[in-house]
């Protein structure tokens, strides 16, 4: 199985070989960050340019150290700071990157589809690192990468969600992801979190967050945002959490080995309590360590096929 | 000046005539329709398996002047029309200004005078500026020349407001097109809310936003009395409200443009704009009740509501990409691809809604080929297929969901006034 695709987008394109493919590059990629001398020559040469429309330092940064550890020169841009600002749009601003001949843009973007119109209009790779509450491809390819190293497979698997998963795009990717390899989803939320149709995607829906841990392998617990654009959510965060939030006491009910996730950071005492979040069934921090694996596979990959893609043009 | 179109099919079913005949220009004029005419013309066009109709009258059309002169202008606009074998347009005033006064209206005449390709009708704002807050003057308006009053684009959401607008409008023999959405239901909404909102990550449209104002305006008029008509239909409960409400004998009319019954609401998934209009396209189930609608007659009109936007407004990000779609030059080979491919329409009832309908609807002298009519008249090769490019596109704007599609059905001829045009691909 070759990549051949110059960016990564999103995981609802990918097939169940591609998703395979990442995962054991990814596998490959994670014995670096364990070396004494933390880096390959893989994309030594290559510019990646992180260009950031929203504040994210861990992504950002997992992005940046995947980068570097490949060897690749890294140029961060938060908007705040740039052109931007004056008004340059997003295809202008995508474009001069490009014509700085960077290779690979990481684009973090506040609407929905961002990174797809970037794509449509630059030769540059172009990575999805969060585009509104569409995509966040390298977060659920990290948390499936991480499920995977701790239960040896994802088909058959049982895994929850957990928390808002109307405006997550943390949900979306790891519902296409982990239903393209063969997991069986579930969704909890508040009935307003909901999105309509989302069961099309394959998934169970409860309210019922017992019911959503009871035979779960594993549960990736999203972050709440309280307040988004002034959009009431959830009413209260005390109650969210009676409702919602896992404990120890809930967790007794539940799976002795259940694997507990957060994509950070993690509202203590909102999501979990901070026993669950700091105890045996968290793999939160691993998470983190993985992610840098994970997005130095996505930018390899797509770096080489961009690779390709150039070269055959040229012959 | 003598024109002869020979051996077409003519259709006009304002004389239920669908026959080959020949047909007789003069000036401006229809002389005289027969067959076998021996005339001198000065001009033959041979329509034979062609068909000869009346100019389409799109009773929905944006042509953004004055003031978004970049996005299209009553030339630019009116070119695009004869292109796509529309003769006739009601204006929508949402330009800049809005067209709510007397002066207004006397500017957009003088302009319309002078680059106008084809016939422009005009239809006023309800409000001033229509900002839904104070009415414009109703009677001024129509003795300025306004044929109809809209605040298209919004929906005046005052009741009483709405309500003694219908009443003025019925004393003055105005019609009142309505854009039925409840702002507080679809607010910020950029797609239709389902499946497609959750896939794409944006907040979606309900169907509930239409169909709940159309319930509402149609209460009103009834109340008044008055005439209404409800623009952009898209979805099946609106049909299914418009048929209950026919029913009862309330006064009614509505229309739904070409891109409702062509695509459904997957046509979006990639994040191209050029897909995304207000209100949204639906699911395909609504996509077929409107066909269905338009079949069994519960939908009068097709119009384009042709909404040009430049580039720069369009191939942006999806949530900042201004609402609408361009529509004058396809409006007609989608009408022939969707409903007569699907025989859903025949001839003649495509007719009916695409010119004779809104002229009646407007009370303006169209939509026939009765002899002493306008010479508004289109010859159309039924089977002739065109593929829709960009670069072709006489319209300003290039905003069209159509791109790349290959139709069938092309505008050979478009005569306005008597004035004939010649397309070629």
């Amino acid at each position: 199985m070759n990549w051949v695709r110059k960016d990564l987008l999103g995981l609802e394109e990918l097939s169940k070989e591609e998703l395979e493919l990442i995962l054991s590059t990814a596998e490959s990629f994670k014995e670096v960050s364990t070396r004494e001398i933390k880096k390959v020559p893989a994309l030594r040469g290559k510019t990646v340019v992180n260009l950031f429309y929203e504040p994210s330092t861990r992504t950002r940064v997992s992005f940046e150290v995947a980068a570097k550890r490949l060897s690749a020169d890294v140029i961060n841009i938060a908007t705040e700071t740039s052109s931007v600002k004056k008004g340059e749009t997003l295809i202008d601003t995508g474009r001069n990157i490009e014509a700085l001949k960077a290779d690979i843009i990481v684009i973090r973007h506040n609407f929905s589809g961002a990174a797809i119109m970037l794509a449509r209009h630059v030769n540059v790779s172009v990575v999805n690192a969060g585009d509104g509450w569409h995509e966040h491809p390298t977060q659920a390819l990290l948390d499936i990468f991480t499920l995977k190293e701790k239960l040896g497979k994802i088909e058959g698997l049982q895994v929850s969600i957990v928390g808002d998963i109307a405006h997550s795009r943390v949900a979306r990717s790891n519902i296409w992801g982990l239903t393209k390899l063969g997991a069986k989803l579930t969704v909890c939320a508040p009935k307003m979190l909901i999105p309509p149709g989302i069961e099309k995607m394959g998934v169970n829906l409860t309210n019922d967050i017992d019911e959503a841990l009871k035979n779960a392998d594993a549960v990736n617990v999203l972050r709440m945002q309280f307040e988004r654009d002034g959009e009431t959510a959830f009413p209260k965060q005390l109650e969210y959490f009676k409702e919602f939030g896992i404990t120890k006491e809930r967790l007794k009910q539940a799976k002795k080995d259940i694997i507990v996730m957060h994509p950070g950071p993690v509202n203590r005492g909102i999501e979990m309590s901070s026993g669950v979040a700091d105890g045996e069934n968290s793999v939160i921090l691993e998470q983190v360590t993985n992610g840098i694996a994970v997005r130095m596979a996505v930018l390899f990959l797509v770096a080489q096929a961009n690779e390709k893609i150039k070269n055959e043009n040229t012959d | 000046m003598k024109i002869l179109i020979r051996s077409g099919r003519v259709i006009d079913p304002a004389n239920n005539i669908d026959a080959v005949m020949d047909m007789l220009i003069e000036d401006s004029k229809i002389a005289k329709v027969a067959k076998n005419i021996k005339a001198d013309a000065d001009k033959i066009i041979e329509a034979g398996d062609k068909l000869v109709m009346p100019g389409i009258v799109d009773m929905h059309v944006h042509l953004r002047e004055p003031g978004r002169e970049d996005k299209e202008t009553i030339e630019s606009g009116t070119k695009a029309a004869l292109a796509g074998g529309v003769t006739s347009v009601l204006a929508m005033p949402n330009t800049e200004p809005a067209i709510d006064s007397a002066a207004h209206i006397k500017m957009l005449k003088e302009a319309i005078q002078k680059s106008a390709q084809a016939n422009v009708f005009i239809c006023a704002a309800i409000t001033k500026e229509r900002a839904g807050e104070v009415l414009s003057d109703i009677p001024g308006l129509k003795k300025s020349g306004a044929i109809a009053i809209s605040d298209d684009g919004a929906s005046v959401e005052n009741d009483t407001l709405m309500l003694e607008a219908l009443r003025l409008a019925k004393r003055e023999g105005l019609l009142v097109i309505v854009h039925s959405e409840d702002k507080k239901l679809s607010c910020c909404g950029q797609v239709n809310l389902g499946f497609t909102s959750t896939r794409l990550g944006l907040r979606g449209v309900s169907v509930a936003s239409e169909y709940k104002r159309i319930e509402r305006d149609i209460e009103l008029a009834e109340k008044a009395g008055a005439s209404i008509h409800i623009a952009h239909l898209s979805c099946k409960e609106s049909v299914e409200m418009i048929a209950k409400a026919k029913k009862k004998g309330i006064k009614v009319t509505c229309e739904t443009a070409p891109h409702y019954f062509s695509f459904a609401e997957e046509a979006v998934l990639g994040y191209d704009a050029n897909f995304k209009m207000n209100p949204p396209l639906r699911a395909r189930e609504d996509m077929l009740a409107i066909r269905q609608g338009l079949s069994d007659g519960t939908i009068d009109v097709i119009a384009s509501d042709h909404a040009p936007h430049t580039e720069n407004e369009k191939d942006i990000e999806f949530e900042r990409a201004e609402f609408g779609v361009i529509g004058l030059e396809t409006e007609l080979a989608a009408a022939i691809n969707e409903l007569i491919e699907n025989h859903l329409l025949d001839w003649g009832k495509l007719v009916t809604k695409m010119s004779l309908n809104p002229s009646r609807i407007l009370s303006i002298n169209k939509g026939t080929l009765s002899v002493g009519a306008d010479a508004d008249i289109i010859v159309v090769d039924p089977v002739k297929e065109w593929v829709v490019k960009k670069e072709n596109l006489l319209s300003k704007s290039k905003n069209s969901p159509f791109i790349g599609r290959r139709l069938k059905g092309f505008v050979e001829y478009t005569l306005c006034q008597g004035k004939a045009h010649k397309w070629n691909l």
